[in-house]
């Protein structure tokens, strides 16, 4: 007996047609930031994991491809890659990374730097992706946020994808930013809390 | 009869939930987001969620009764 499907087990449809839309305007990459915002707010407002937990359509993708699909070894993943300081200097890196992102962002819409409509993969290579931009209305620093956030996503789609192959098809969830993130905000929510008793 | 029950290794659990969908019993919570419980009485040793869990931090621990 398998537990009977919510609807929040679909949501993986969610996050393959998020990746798709990317390649056809890449303005839909903007939608990209429910998935930062909603497990930030829950952990926040709430204290838990529901995001990881219940609602992940990405960690959905995983399982659905690596387990139902088979693809993926089920190995376990090397000791070091659920240790502390990989999970947290992962983090670190992430951010980092996320944050020259804002920082070219900021650059073209200010126009001190033009537009590239590239988007980069794991951080090193700019793939051309011209196709996916038919203008914006706004600034052409709202069409570089959708090429730098997408980019992120799609590098860390990859990730998974990679670890799912080598190790167990939610492997993603063991080094996961986002993950790594919830959880030490219900750490530190949690020892408030107790503080206060 | 000796039985089998899912114990987790808390500190290294990354309380993604993996297990919990798995768990035929609805044997798992986490509660805090920290890690995940299991209800000890609910378990009945199936090993579901050690094969899933992708930290690979579930072991079946045997009990004598
Ligand atoms: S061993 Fe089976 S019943 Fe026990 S917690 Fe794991 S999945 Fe649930
Ligand atoms: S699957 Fe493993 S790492 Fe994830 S919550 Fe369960 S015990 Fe923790």
């Amino acid at each position: 007996m398998t537990p009977k499907k919510k609807w929040y087990d679909y949501l993986w449809i969610v996050s393959l047609t998020y990746l798709i839309l990317g390649f056809f305007n890449i303005l839909f990459a903007w939608l990209g930031l429910l998935c930062f915002f909603i497990p930030l707010l829950i952990a926040i407002a709430k204290g838990n994991k529901a995001y990881c937990n219940k609602y992940c359509g990405r960690g959905q993708l995983f399982s659905l491809v690596g387990g139902r699909f088979r693809l993926s070894r089920k190995k376990d993943v090397p000791k070091w890659m659920k240790s502390k300081y990989f999970r947290y200097g992962f983090l670190v890196f992430f951010f980092a990374m996320f944050f020259l992102m804002l920082w070219n962002t900021w650059l073209v819409f200010s126009g001190a730097k033009n537009l590239r409509t590239a988007v980069t993969l794991l951080w090193t290579f700019k793939l051309p992706w011209h196709w996916a931009y038919h203008g914006t209305l706004f600034s052409a620093g709202v069409a570089q946020f959708a090429f730098g956030f997408y980019s992120v996503m799609l590098t860390s789609t990859i990730l998974g994808f990679l670890t799912m192959a080598l190790f167990k098809p939610r492997s993603w969830c063991v080094y996961c930013p986002m993950g790594t993130m919830t959880q030490l905000i219900c750490k530190a929510r949690n020892a408030a809390t107790q503080q206060k008793k | 009869m000796a039985k089998r029950k899912a114990a987790v290794s808390i500190q290294e659990c990354v309380a993604c939930g993996c297990c919990m969908k798995v768990c035929p019993k609805n044997a798992i919570s986490i509660p805090k987001g920290i890690h995940a419980n299991i209800h000890r009485e609910l378990c009945i040793g199936c090993g579901k969620c050690a094969k899933e869990c992708p930290a690979s931090i579930i072991s079946m621990e045997v009990i004598n009764e």
